[in-house]
């Protein structure tokens, strides 16, 4: 069965500099995995160069197994996949109902989720739809980005780094919506720092360092120890 | 242990740039001697060729190191021209005295000037350039002793008895009309010359380093303490001390005003835009290969009047999209010859001091 | 009564000048484009529509119909084709290209229809005028400014209330993002162009009617749209209506005084608001 998103040997550059040096994942249909690792490991570039931010090669990426690592962002997001960005990257000049809006500007077909199904799931966002999207608290504007995504009706989700500079409780609330987003039939690729709450969402991890992948397992079967060496390297593990 | 301090020398010299010092050298004797070998029609291109140089390197050193983009820089020529001729006209005051009064007069007006238009962000500063150009061309079409809107000429007597014509015209041999050709062609020489050594030398300062920060990126110049706003209002005076000189020492030698002339946006800001552009902005080798390739278009196509002009805009926006450094830009590119480096360069290699490994050992 | 009059002639005039601003404020809005070149397709519209009335036998309205989707279609393609590959980091690509375009149209009409001043004629309307109590006004130049206003009324409805005004926001906040919601900032940019040529086409219609013109007569547009925009304030179209009102009084009392300070009195307008309210007299709270 071919994966619903693959990646070959991906590799990315700014200018001259190298931060993805051949990174293989894979995500199945209705799946949801977990990419974990230090600032600076590629993690984000990663899913720049999915979501078509930043080219790569033709077939260093693959969804369903047509080739999409050319593609720029709109032709991506027409193939399914849609983005909540790191740092939310709401719109300031509209308001909340206008940033979710937006997210079904080009939507294909088979309205799974619409404005409605996105206060219902964050039902905040309904008493606040007429606020500029700027005056919400952290938390709710990640629930802003989550519904934007949600409203092109993705069939894969990226998530980067939605619980960065949020209150652990309100993380919680964040979280609590993914079962119904799944439930949607979202596959989901969640990037995390915090591990625990990676290992706890998804059913298999990558862990990455300096722009490679390091680990690759399911949640359940990893323990403390080898997620310790991937994350932080062999070496240095040593030294702590 | 010791740490070996690898040993870098900052140079901004190149050796096409030596070279350059020469050749640039022998040209300067051979231009001084111009009058004595060419025709007095030779002359006037020569003279015409210079004067837009000088409006070219002001207009370059504005917009390509300062990022100050004018499309108003006719206000500068206009008022200086228009300084002159009141200084010859209303005080007698001799033509080349009275241009350098013109100079300053420009700088002066520099400064409402830029109260004004340094108000306005980036795109919008072009046009209140602009603006600014088209107030003071109003103003002075309401000067009646200046002929109005219809515009005056020069006495006769006041270029024919220019300091130094009697000069020329009792040891040399020259008539009044070639020794004033002559005089104001070399005037027109040293202000060349003396705007490029300017120039130059500006850029190579720790000002042009200054300069060259802001215009990569202003936030950071300003944040490692580089004084963005006062930077940009020395170019500006500077440029329109420059402009303002050479629209002076144009009409000294053209003898006839109009506002619409002195302040024509097509001679004195499109034409110097397109020699910028062509030859490659933010070099001071381009305006220099941009006025020759001018010259010689003018020459060639002027006949052709509004096609001529059609076809410059369509040049020039050929350029900007398909070789933004300009014809020099894409030379140099290549080549790597710089003739005025104000680039700086690291020499010294440091993995050639340090000892074998890496600094992780 | 003289007094009353002169205002008021210089509110309809301050119509004229605020549809000369408008599309150079929404390109501007969008993806922060100066376009030097806007005056000058102003009068290339103005052409367009002579070539029509002349050509075709037609009314100038119809031939404002007829002309704004053809203006529409040029400005798509100029933006898509030629503007889109300036845009970027640095201002000066894009400001030098419109320079160079405005000399290109320029010179173009001048071949094309020779300097002679020209005018469209709107008949019987030309002269036709309505009575308000002692002002009397006439139809054209009421009927410039009422379009002002319905155009500004038009865009702001397009903005703020429709799919693709999200995008044009969207857009203009941030165009990595607005990519990733699916929009092309490239067919954005091509649209808000080709809606402000439209804007172009309906200024040039009240332009060409009201009064003469000729190819060289696009630089002196370019300068009333960009004082009624910065009078107004950057970013407000009701502000821009405002800025074209009071550059529009301001040359009236100066024509009033002596003729020949029309055009400076404008000017001098600017200036001063310049001076004292560097960010126009309207503007948004940021930008």
């Amino acid at each position: 069965m071919t994966a619903l998103l693959e990646t070959r040997g991906l590799k990315a550059f700014y200018g001259d500099f190298q931060a993805l040096f051949g990174v293989d994942i894979s995500v199945a249909e209705g799946e949801t995995i977990a990419i974990i690792g230090a600032n600076g490991a590629g993690k984000t570039t990663l899913m720049r160069a999915i979501s078509g931010v930043l080219a790569s090669d033709p077939d260093a990426i693959l969804c369903r197994g047509e080739p999409i690592g050319a593609l720029a962002a709109p032709d991506v997001l027409a193939s399914g996949i849609a983005m909540v960005p790191e740092g939310r990257r709401l719109f300031p000049s509209l308001t909340v109902e206008e940033n979710l809006l937006i997210g079904a500007y080009s939507r294909k077909v088979g309205p799974t989720w619409t404005l409605e199904s996105v206060y219902e799931l964050f039902p905040v966002l309904r008493e606040r739809r007429s606020n500029p999207a700027t005056a919400l608290s952290g938390g709710q504007q990640q629930m802003v980005a989550i519904g934007r995504a949600l409203l092109s009706n993705p069939d894969l989700l990226l998530c980067d780094e939605i619980s960065l500079g949020l209150a652990p409780v309100v993380v919680r609330d964040i979280y609590a919506a993914f079962p119904r987003i799944r439930a949607s039939g979202a596959s989901i690729v969640i990037v995390e720092q915090d591990i625990g709450q990676a290992l706890k969402v998804a059913s298999r991890v990558y862990c990455m360092m300096e722009g490679r992948i390091t680990l690759c397992g399911r949640s359940s079967e990893l323990n403390r120890d080898q997620i310790h060496a991937a994350y932080f390297g062999a070496e240095r593990h040593g030294l702590h | 242990m010791s740490i070996a301090i690898p040993s870098f020398k900052v140079e901004t010299g190149t050796r096409a740039s030596s070279f350059s010092a020469l050749i640039g050298a022998a040209v300067l004797v051979l231009a001084v001697a111009v009058p004595f070998l060419v025709p007095r029609g030779a002359v006037q291109d020569l003279f015409f060729i210079l004067t837009m140089l000088v409006l070219a390197q002001s207009w370059n050193l504005l917009a390509g190191y300062a990022g100050l983009i004018s499309v108003g820089q006719q206000v500068f020529v206009g008022f200086g021209a228009y300084t002159m001729f009141g200084a010859v006209i209303l005080f007698g005051i001799d033509p080349i005295v009275a241009t350098l009064i013109a100079g300053l007069f420009a700088a002066l007006l520099a400064v409402p000037t830029a109260l004004f238009t340094f108000r306005l962000y980036g795109p919008y500063f072009a046009i209140g350039t602009w603006v600014v150009a088209e107030v003071v061309r109003l103003l002075l079409a309401q000067w009646k002793a200046l002929g109005g809107g219809t515009g005056t000429s020069l006495p006769r007597e006041a270029t024919r008895d220019m300091a130094g014509v009697g000069l020329l015209r009792d040891h040399f041999g020259m008539k009044a009309a070639e020794a004033s050709d002559a005089l104001t062609y070399w005037l027109a020489l040293v202000l060349a010359a003396a705007t490029i050594g300017l120039i130059y030398r500006l850029l190579r300062s720790k000002q042009g380093l200054g300069l060259a920060a802001v215009r990569d990126n202003e936030q950071a110049a300003r944040a490692v303490g580089v004084d963005a706003r006062r930077m940009k209002a020395l170019v500006y005076l500077t440029t329109a001390f420059l402009t303002g000189l050479a629209g002076a020492l144009i009409y000294v030698q053209k003898a006839r005003i109009s506002p619409d002339a002195a302040f024509s946006v097509t001679d004195w800001t499109a034409y110097v835009i397109f020699i910028v552009v062509i030859g490659g902005i933010g070099t001071i080798e381009g305006p220099i290969v941009g006025v020759i390739l001018f010259f010689l278009l003018q020459n060639l196509l002027s006949d052709y009047g509004s096609w001529y002009l059609l076809m410059l805009g369509l040049v020039g926006i050929l350029i900007m999209l398909f070789a933004p450094r300009g014809l020099w830009g894409a030379f140099s590119d290549r080549t790597g010859i710089q003739l005025f480096p104000v680039r700086r360069m690291l020499v010294g290699d440091p993995l050639a001091h340090t000892p074998k490994g890496g600094p992780h050992g | 009564m003289g007094f009353i009059d002169t205002i008021v002639q210089g509110v309809l005039l301050g119509g004229l000048y605020a549809l000369f601003a408008a599309g150079l404020s929404l390109v501007f809005g969008i993806m922060r484009l100066v376009n030097l070149a806007h005056g000058d397709l102003i009068v290339l519209a103005a052409f367009l529509l002579l070539v029509l009335v002349t050509g075709l036998g037609v009314h100038p309205f119809l031939a404002a119909v007829v002309a704004a989707p053809l203006m529409f279609g040029a400005g798509w393609s100029l933006q898509y084709v030629l503007l889109n590959r300036t845009l970027g980091k640095d201002v000066l690509p894009p400001l030098l290209v419109t320079f160079g375009l405005s000399i290109v149209i320029q010179n173009s009409l001048l071949e094309g229809f020779s300097a002679d001043s020209r005018r469209i004629s709107a008949g019987v309307l030309e002269t036709a005028s309505i009575g308000f109590g002692p002002v009397t006004v006439g139809f054209m130049p009421l009927m410039g400014f009422l379009s002002a206003v319905a155009v500004i009324v038009g865009l702001n409805l397009l903005i703020y209330r429709s799919a693709i005004g999200r995008a044009f926001r969207a857009t203009s906040d941030d165009t990595v993002t607005a990519g990733l919601m699916g929009i092309r900032p490239q067919r954005i940019f091509a649209m808000a162009t080709g809606i402000a040529m439209v804007v172009v086409t309906i200024a040039a219609l009240y332009l060409g009617t009201r009064a003469n013109f000729d190819p060289t007569a696009g630089p002196a547009r370019l300068i009333y749209a960009f004082e009624a925009v910065i009078i107004g304030g950057l970013g407000s179209l009701w502000g821009t209506l405002a800025g074209g009102v009071i550059l529009g009084v301001a040359q009236s009392l100066g024509a009033a005084v002596n003729p020949e300070w029309q055009i400076l009195a404008g000017h001098l307008a600017f200036l001063a608001v310049l001076l004292i309210k560097p960010r126009g007299l309207f503007p948004r709270a940021v930008d």
